[in-house]
């Protein structure tokens, strides 16, 4: 090996050494996700002491979110179903599809997505519409007369 | 496949001429007597990219408004993978940026390199050490801690009192009155929009120069000019290699302190300077009353326009050293002064006393707070303070660990914190508690026992003990006993209580004082069980002193 390439090498290889020391930690500083805050916990979204059998209700809570640097104290909603007794639903308010807020739509009796208009049975199953599953839901629990919800699944997947 | 890179190399070539250019650039002929003497303007670029490659990647994390800066970075050096090291490798780039460029400038000074005709190149480059000095002033108030809110405070009032600009300069800087939203914009703005631009404006400027010019021989080098590329591109790699690793390790080894949130109101803070403006700092406690003006602004400003006109002052042709000696004594001068005032600068910074707070009780462990206190326990749970703040040590949270957290406040003041926590604490995100006062006060008064040392016991009080304190303070037994050393000496001191006395005996006093005592004063409580339950269990676990 003559001076020249004893040379180059030296050049080539310290500037991939430097450029892979910056740039492996820059890509994992940019997609790594961050740390998570805490535990998922249960908030209490109201009493379903008035809640009727077989109709869904909008539930308002205010409940902490955790936004990058912030913890953001927020109104949330959850629709909540009483199916039977000692049976509650409650599901995420957005469309499975493409985020939008749906509602209930008593004359017809389904969930109605007015964005593209999926529309969803009381159970949360697709009826008609590109949604591609059925509606997430919260993991509940009854303390009380207060319904307590847990984090989102989304449907499909197995919940614990 | 040797072919199709050539016809791909062509191809960009017959476009954009990029070949050639590139050509031009490493086959620059240079001196022959160049070498590692001249490997620091290259060091001061690379460091000048790093620079701009981790500000971006923690601007991309990172909110430019006061109190929102402060919880970003900590969000990015506490939650971010990779963050820390980000941050590091900034804030100690900026420091070596400074010794390299002044090593620059020095090496430059003494091979005088900046004679005619290079006196533009000189002026360039002593431009861009003070564009250098300006990241670093403007950058020191972005983590917006107690440390950059003061030093930019300092900073601010110095340029308010130069002659004739001063106010105008404070109007620029948007600190007439205080520093605040306006100020912390201008200096992000400058930080990351226009020092940026003119620097790397200058730097393009300064290598153009170079190049025209061409790389200044040794004195007496008569023989042929080398090339650029390989042997001096090697030296300068390396020796950006070796600025590197340091940097590196750098930011790794020594953790780069960020301190409390910016707090106006914090009188025990001492603020002091990054390393580099420390001369300036103690030129200034040089002067004093009507001469201040001189320490802060004239001899900076003789300094500056001194350095600008070294090429004109300066316009012998002698370039070897031993010929040049008043040059080389004001290089040595100006490192003595520097490291004289430095040093003593460091020498006279007072050791930082954490304050006692007031009403600050110096008892270890739950069983010795008073009850106030130990219902502000109870409080600190139910309003899941813990979700936010650590007491002992742990995995990072948003908000301060309150048991390090030097608070020297009155309980006046937490409670008006607590109310609205913005208006106490600028830029807080902390969520207002809603409590009455009494309960607040308890708080308070729990916080202000807090220590590193007694947390961990404290953060062990039992549940039942604690929903005691809360029955006791609510019942305001403290207004007729003494518990803990705490209280109103009507009826008999509880410590020692459960000695004197069985538990049910004790429900029963409680609930029908007249029963044992017929002329008692005491009120009867009419608790319910669970109230009754953890007040009985809270008086006996007293200590019984």
């Amino acid at each position: 090996m003559n001076r020249r390439t004893f040379h180059l090498i030296l050049i080539y290889s310290i500037w991939v050494v430097i450029g892979l020391v910056l740039a492996v930690p820059a890509a994992i500083y940019l997609l790594w996700p961050p740390r998570p805050k805490r535990e998922s916990e249960w908030i209490e979204a109201g009493s379903i002491e008035q809640l009727p059998l077989g109709t869904p209700e909008e539930f308002i809570f205010r409940r902490n979110r955790v936004d990058g640097w912030k913890v953001n104290s927020e109104k949330a909603t959850a629709w909540v179903v009483k199916m039977k007794e000692n049976e509650l639903v409650a599901f995420a308010p957005q469309c499975p599809h493409l985020g939008c807020a749906y509602h209930w739509n008593p004359k017809k009796s389904e969930f109605l997505c007015p964005c593209h208009a999926s529309t969803f049975s009381i159970e949360g199953k697709v009826l008609t519409g590109p949604a591609p599953r059925a509606l997430d839901r919260f993991e509940v629990k009854v303390e009380g007369d207060k319904l307590m919800l847990g984090s989102v699944h989304k449907s499909g997947e197995v919940s614990s | 496949m040797k072919q199709l890179k050539r016809r791909l190399i062509d191809w960009i070539e017959h476009r954009t001429g990029l070949e050639t250019a590139v050509k031009n650039f490493l086959y620059e002929q240079i001196p022959a007597s160049s070498g590692w003497h001249q490997v620091l303007g290259s060091v001061a670029v690379f460091l000048f990219l790093v620079q701009a490659f981790t500000g971006l990647l923690l601007a991309f994390n990172y909110a430019p408004t006061p109190g929102e800066a402060y919880n970003s970075l900590k969000y990015i050096v506490t939650e971010l993978t990779g963050g820390q090291l980000m941050r590091g490798l900034h804030h100690w780039g900026a420091s070596m940026m400074i010794v390299v460029v002044v090593l620059h400038m020095v090496q430059v000074f003494l091979y005088g390199a900046y004679k005619k005709p290079r006196e533009a190149t000189w002026i360039v480059g002593v431009t861009l050490l003070l564009l250098t000095l300006g990241f670093g002033l403007t950058g020191y108030l972005l983590p917006w801690d107690n440390r950059a809110y003061w030093g930019t405070v300092i900073t601010t009032q110095i340029a308010a009192k130069a002659p004739l600009v001063g106010p105008y300069l404070t109007r620029l800087l948007g600190s007439d009155g205080n520093i605040g939203v306006v100020t912390f914009a201008r200096f992000f703005g400058l930080h990351v929009l226009l020092l940026p631009a003119i620097t790397t404006f200058l730097i393009a400027s300064h290598i153009y120069l170079v190049r025209k010019h061409g790389v200044t021989p040794a004195p007496g080098d008569n023989r042929p000019p080398k090339k650029f590329f390989p042997e001096q591109v090697y030296k300068d790699t390396v020796a950006i290699f070796v600025a590197f690793v340091i940097l590196f390790v750098m930011a790794v080894v020594v953790k780069v302190p960020l301190e409390r949130l910016a707090d106006p109101t914090d009188t025990s803070y001492i603020p002091r300077p990054d390393w580099y403006f420390l001369f300036l700092f103690q030129l200034l406690k040089l002067f004093e009353g009507p001469l201040e003006v001189v320490g802060t602004v004239v001899l900076p400003t003789l300094a500056i326009v001194a350095l600008l006109l070294v090429p004109f002052v300066d316009r012998g042709k002698a370039k070897r050293l031993a010929q040049r000696t008043v040059a080389s004594c004001a290089v040595v001068l100006a490192a003595l002064g520097w490291t004289g005032l430095t040093i003593a600068a460091i020498a006279t910074t007072p050791k930082s006393v954490p304050g006692v707070a007031e009403g600050t009780v110096t008892n270890e462990g739950w069983q010795t707070l008073s009850p106030e206190a130990l219902a502000g326990i109870g409080y600190y749970r139910q309003e899941q303070c813990d979700s936010c703040h650590n007491l002992t040590e742990g995995k990072a949270k948003v908000g301060p660990n309150l048991a390090t957290t030097t608070i020297k406040r009155s309980v006046g003041w937490m409670v008006d914190h607590f109310k609205n926590p913005v208006r106490m604490v600028p830029g807080s995100s902390m969520p207002p508690i809603h409590l009455s006062d009494a309960q607040l006060s308890a708080l308070a008064a729990f916080l202000l026992t807090v220590t590193p040392k007694n947390a961990a016991d404290l953060e062990s009080a039992p549940n039942a003990v604690v929903d005691g304190a809360i029955v006791y303070q609510a019942q305001q037994c403290g207004m007729c006993h003494i518990l803990n050393g705490v209280g109103v000496e009507v009826g008999p001191v509880l410590n020692g209580v459960a000695s004197r006395h069985r538990k049910a005996w004790i429900e029963e006093q409680i609930r029908s004082p007249k029963r044992h005592f017929p002329d008692s004063m005491m009120p009867a409580a009419n608790l319910n069980p669970r109230d009754m339950e953890a007040l009985v269990t809270y008086l006996t676990s007293l200590l019984s002193n």
